[in-house]
Parts: C-alpha cells; sequence; structure tokens
C-alpha cells in the first residue's frame, strides 16, 4: 500500500514541477496547489497506515496500542490550510500581475529587473 | 507570567495587527495603534531576554498538554537575544516610517502587514516546535508579500511574483524534510527531537529530512545557488519594508537553519555537512560581494551584501563547533542591524537626491554632515573597520576558522570582506562625497529618517566599543543551542 502510495506522491510531485517551470503564470499557480496536494501525500504516509483504530486509550487499558498516528493528520490539516492560503495569494498576485502587465508570460515582465538597472543611465524616479 | 512574558513578544504585534485593521480608514489612529504594539513587544522581548540572558530557558505548552504533545513555546538565550533585536528594528521602523509612510500607504496596510511580520518573526525565535516554525515562516511570506505590493507598482508585483515562487518552493521543501522526520521519530519539539536523536543512529531519512530542510531554509537565508529572488524582489518594496526584509527575514531563515542542523545532528555532524555548508558559505561570500560591485542602485547593491554577510555566518556554522556557532551569533545581531540602517540610509538619500541611483547622488556630506556622519558608521561597520561591530564580527569568524585550519575559508571571507570594502568605499564617495552634477544642493532628509538611522548607528557603536558583553551572550546562546535545552 505504502508502494502506491509513494507512486501516486511521486506523480503528483513531478507533473506541478513540471507545471511550475513553465513560463505561464496560471500554470505556475495551478501547479504550486498540486504540488502542496503531492506534499500532503508525503506527509500522510508519515505516519504509521497500518492501523484505521483512532488513538484512543482502551477501557482498563493503561497504554495505546494499535491506533493511527494522529501528529500527520493534524500536520496535513494545517498544511492544507496554509497550502489554501498561499494558492490565493499568488492567485491574487498573478490577477494583478495580468492587470499590470497584460501578459502571463513570466519571460517578458521586466518591471523587476529594468528597476534600477545597472546597464542603462541613471534617471530620477518617482 | 513566565509564559505570558514567552508569549508576549508574538500576541501583542499580531492583536495590535487585528486592532490597527479595523482602523484601515483612518491612519493617524492606526499609526498610534501600531506604535504603541512595537513599544510594547520592544519592552516585552527586553524583559524575556533579561530573564534568560544567564542561560536560564522559559518553556511553555499551550493548552496545558504534557510537554512534547502539546505545541510549545521556548526561549533560550539565542532566541530572546534574536528577539530583543527584533524588537530595536520594529522600533527604528516605527520611528523611519512615519517620514516614509504616508496616509496613502496605511490605508493600504501598512500597519496590519508590519506587525504581523515582527510577530511572525518573533515567533519563529521563540517557538519550540519545528513545525510550527514553519507556520511562522509562511506567515513571514505572506506579509512579505503584502509589503513588497502595497504601492501596487507593476515592478512591485513583479518582484513579489518572483518572491512569491521561489519561498513556495523552498517552503515546501521544508514541509518534505518534516514529513520525514516525523515518520523516524514522531515528535517534532526541538528539545525531544535532541534528546531521542542523539540516543540513536543516524537513519537515512533524519538525513535526508535533514538535507531537504537544510535546502529549504538555506533558500529564506539566501545561501548561494538560491538567493536569486532577493536581488529580484527586495528592491522593489517600500524603503522602511526592505530596510526590515534586509534585517529580519534572511537572518531568520539563518537561525532556523542553525537550530534544525544542531538539533538534528548535534555538533559533530556527519562528514559531508561542514564541507558542503562550508563550500556555500565560500561561494555566497565571493559571489554575492563581487555582483555587488556591478550595481548602481543602492538597493540593488545593499541586496547583495545582505546575501554575502549570510555567508559569513555559514561560514561560522560550517566550523561545526562552539566558537564557530558563537562567532555566526555574534555575527546575526550585528548583521540585522548593519543591514536594516543600510536601507534606511538609501531611503535618505533618496530623499535627499531624488533617486537610489548611485550615479545621481552626492553632495549629502556637505548639506548635511550630521547625517552622513550617522550613516558613515553602518558603512565602515559593514567594511568591518574598527572600532565598529563589523569588525569583531568578522575578526571572531575568522578567527575561529583559522584556528580550525580550514585556511581556504577563511582566506575567501578576507577576500571577500576586500571586496565589501570596495564596495562600500564606492557608496561613500558616490553618495555622500562627490557633489551633485550641476551644482545643486541635496534636499534635506525628514528628522525621524534621521533619528531612525541615529538610533540603529548608536546601537552598532555600542557594539562595537563593548563587544565583551554581546561576546558572553553569544557565548551562553551557543551553549543553550548545543545543548537544546536537555539539562
Amino acid at each position: 500500500m505504502n508502494l502506491v502510495y509513494a507512486l501516486m506522491a511521486s506523480v503528483i510531485v513531478a507533473c506541478s514541477i513540471y507545471m511550475i517551470l513553465s513560463r505561464n503564470l496560471v500554470r505556475l499557480l495551478l501547479g504550486m496547489s498540486m504540488l502542496a496536494t503531492g506534499v500532503n501525500i508525503v506527509i500522510f504516509m508519515s505516519g504509521n497506515t497500518q492501523s484505521p483504530r483512532p488513538p484512543l486509550i482502551e477501557e482498563g487499558a493503561i497504554v495505546l496500542t494499535d491506533a493511527a498516528d494522529p501528529l500527520p493528520q493534524a500536520l496535513i490539516l494545517t498544511a492544507i490550510v496554509i497550502g489554501f492560503a498561499l494558492t490565493l495569494v499568488l492567485a491574487t498576485l498573478t490577477l494583478r500581475a495580468w492587470r499590470a502587465e497584460r501578459t502571463l508570460n513570466t519571460g517578458q515582465m521586466r518591471g523587476a529587473e529594468d528597476l534600477g538597472d545597472p546597464t542603462r543611465p541613471g534617471k530620477r524616479e518617482g | 507570567m513566565d509564559g505570558l512574558a514567552l508569549i508576549a513578544p508574538v500576541i501583542v504585534p499580531l492583536l495590535g495587527a487585528a486592532i490597527a485593521a479595523m482602523l484601515r480608514e483612518r491612519p493617524i489612529a492606526q499609526r498610534t495603534v501600531m506604535e504603541i504594539s512595537v513599544v510594547t513587544m520592544a519592552l516585552a522581548s527586553l524583559l524575556l531576554f533579561l530573564k534568560v540572558k544567564d542561560g536560564y530557558e522559559l518553556i511553555m505548552a499551550f493548552g496545558s498538554w504534557i510537554r512534547p504533545v502539546a505545541i510549545s513555546f521556548r526561549a533560550d538565550a539565542l532566541g530572546a537575544t534574536l528577539s530583543l533585536v527584533t524588537g530595536l528594528i520594529g522600533a527604528a521602523g516605527m520611528i523611519y516610517a512615519r517620514a516614509d509612510v504616508a496616509a496613502r500607504r496605511r490605508r493600504s496596510g501598512f500597519d496590519p502587514l508590519f506587525l504581523s511580520l515582527l510577530a511572525a518573526v518573533n515567533g519563529a525565535f521563540l517557538t519550540g516546535d519545528l513545525f510550527n516554525m514553519y507556520v511562522w515562516f509562511e506567515l513571514m511570506l505572506v506579509c512579505a508579500l503584502g509589503l513588497i505590493t502595497l504601492d501596487r507598482r507593476k515592478a512591485q508585483i513583479d518582484g513579489a511574483v518572483r518572491y512569491a515562487a521561489l519561498s513556495m518552493m523552498g517552503a515546501t521543501f521544508i514541509l518534505v524534510g518534516i514529513a520525514f522526520i516525523v515518520a523516524e521519530v514522531g515528535t517534532l519539539e526541538f528539545r525531544d527531537l535532541r534528546l531521542t536523536l542523539a540516543a540513536r543512529d543516524l537513519s537515512l531519512s533524519i538525513v535526508t529530512g535533514g538535507a531537504l530542510m537544510l535546502a529549504g531554509f538555506a533558500l529564506k537565508a539566501g545561501l548561494f545557488p538560491l538567493f536569486f529572488w532577493l536581488p529580484a524582489s527586495y528592491h522593489t518594496a517600500p524603503i522602511v519594508a526592505s530596510a526590515v526584509f534586509a534585517g529580519l527575514l534572511t537572518k531568520a531563515g539563518f537561525y532556523a537553519c542553525l537550530r534544525v542542523l544542531v538539533t538534528l545532528f548535534g555538533m559533530d555532524m556527519l562528514p559531508g555537512f561542514p564541507v558542503a555548508i562550508g563550500v556555500i558559505a565560500g561561494l555566497t561570500m565571493v559571489v554575492c560581494a563581487g555582483c555587488a560591485l556591478a550595481q548602481t542602485d543602492l538597493r540593488r547593491l545593499f541586496s547583495f551584501h545582505i546575501i554575502a554577510q549570510v555567508g559569513y555566518m555559514a561560514m561560522g556554522l560550517s566550523l561545526a563547533s562552539l566558537i564557530g556557532l558563537q562567532a555566526a551569533i555574534f555575527y546575526i545581531v550585528h548583521s540585522i542591524i548593519v543591514q536594516t540602517n543600510l536601507f534606511f540610509a538609501a531611503g535618505a538619500i533618496y530623499r535627499a537626491d531624488g533617486s537610489f541611483d548611485l550615479r545621481t547622488a552626492g553632495g549629502i556630506s556637505r548639506s548635511q554632515p550630521l547625517l552622513a556622519g550617522m550613516v558613515a558608521v553602518p558603512i565602515l561597520s559593514l567594511s568591518g573597520i574598527p572600532p565598529f561591530s563589523g569588525f569583531w564580527a568578522k575578526l571572531t569568524v575568522l578567527r575561529a576558522g583559522f584556528e580550525q585550519g580550514m585556511m581556504w575559508l577563511p582566506a575567501a571571507a578576507l577576500f571577500a570582506g576586500l571586496l565589501t570594502i570596495i564596495s562600500m568605499g564606492s557608496v561613500w564617495a558616490n553618495g555622500f562625497w562627490k557633489s551633485r552634477a550641476g551644482g545643486r544642493i541635496a534636499r534635506p532628509v525628514p528628522t525621524s529618517m534621521f533619528w531612525a538611522i541615529a538610533t540603529l548607528s548608536a546601537a552598532t557603536l555600542a557594539i562595537g566599543l563593548f563587544p565583551g558583553f554581546l561576546w558572553e551572550v553569544a557565548g551562553i546562546a551557543a551553549h543553550a543551542l548545543e545543548l537544546g535545552g536537555t539539562r
């Protein structure tokens, strides 16, 4: 079962990295949100997925035996929320970039590079 | 009471940010809330520092859970010292913002973002939990993106996209690294990790996790192959934001490198790690100090110097010894103050000359000699000239390097130091000494900018004249870091 999950995570991560390497900002955005999903599967696997039982100590027993580890699940929940928030921030930036530059091709966005470029003559800026 | 002292540097600015966000349409009220919060935060950090500076530590677990289960906050000498410096930077930024941040920027949300950024930095310094640290870094990223795009200029959006894309990749590396650690050890609290790992042999999973986290945090710190996002984005932000980023963000990333590597691998790291970090450190110093020479825009020039300075700290870490860590911690404190001050100086030059470009700047040493004198302090300090803090910082790192016989690394550091002196000489000659074209006189600089620069220059001078105190604190901090609270 672990092998299946590992394969799944690696395929998702590979696809998202392919998309992140694209020059199109929207593909970058989609790749980033997919990457977060791939990583969440890795975290999920890091908990021992052998047992489906909740981590509750049985009546009369003193130690917890044979239960799923709750820690990775708490981590995934947090990671999902953070990934969602960051995707939104990046989406906002993408929208703003489209409005400011009228292009989504990152190769043509030169605003930050041109600001203070040492090969251009010195000029005053507003 | 101790618990309150521990979380106050994080809670106070977060509360302030919430209140400031509600006062969005009232810039003056917003500013007042921000200033009160920053001053309270700085005092809380000072209190915390006084409590732990002699080697004690404070621990607090949230929600009354027992400790390894709960998310914990922990202040040792290292975290508290850096939190204190964060308070100082916050206070200086607050003074500077009076001149640099007008009502329009405050309506765009400067104050809540600034406060949240300070809270996130303090959180990263004071947390005792690896995953919690990752969360604070994400908050830092979001606040930084907000501050960069404050004016919604084309260049700012562009810079923010670059910053966001690379930082999110870095965060992903950190997250995968954390997953590896959880799978192997099942705990994320630094102290618990240190205790568990000290008792067993290193496994492949731990090493992989450590390497992934090193990659992620090295990206945040701007170490050699992963630094390109920094000079591509920092120069677009409003100058007070750039200054705070310059001081705090890369250093928080480097602090995380220190904490995570020492917690996972202890002092005698794996055979490969110190050499790898040493090579990265050497390349960072030389390449970035060289890149700075080619720049004419002050913000871009100083951006490259930020990274070059992180190289010196990484050199301290790569020595994998107590004295190396002590030197690295001393360097972090020195560097935070000086880098922020240099960006403040760039903003002052912009006010005086109407441009960040060194080619059109000039004349400040004649029209405003007092300001020029204040700016000379960080410039000389960055170059490593005595009696300023940079001299002691470089001296201690170099001495630690020579003592351990890694000759090529101090040699690279000395070469990078030479490049830094040349670059700073050019900044001084062009920005302050030479007359402006057409004999125009530089305009006066607002007093609040002057006082912000003066505050930080005084701190630099104090460290330079009395380095013993900080050196001792750095020693205690290095000890606390090595032990990881396992006494």
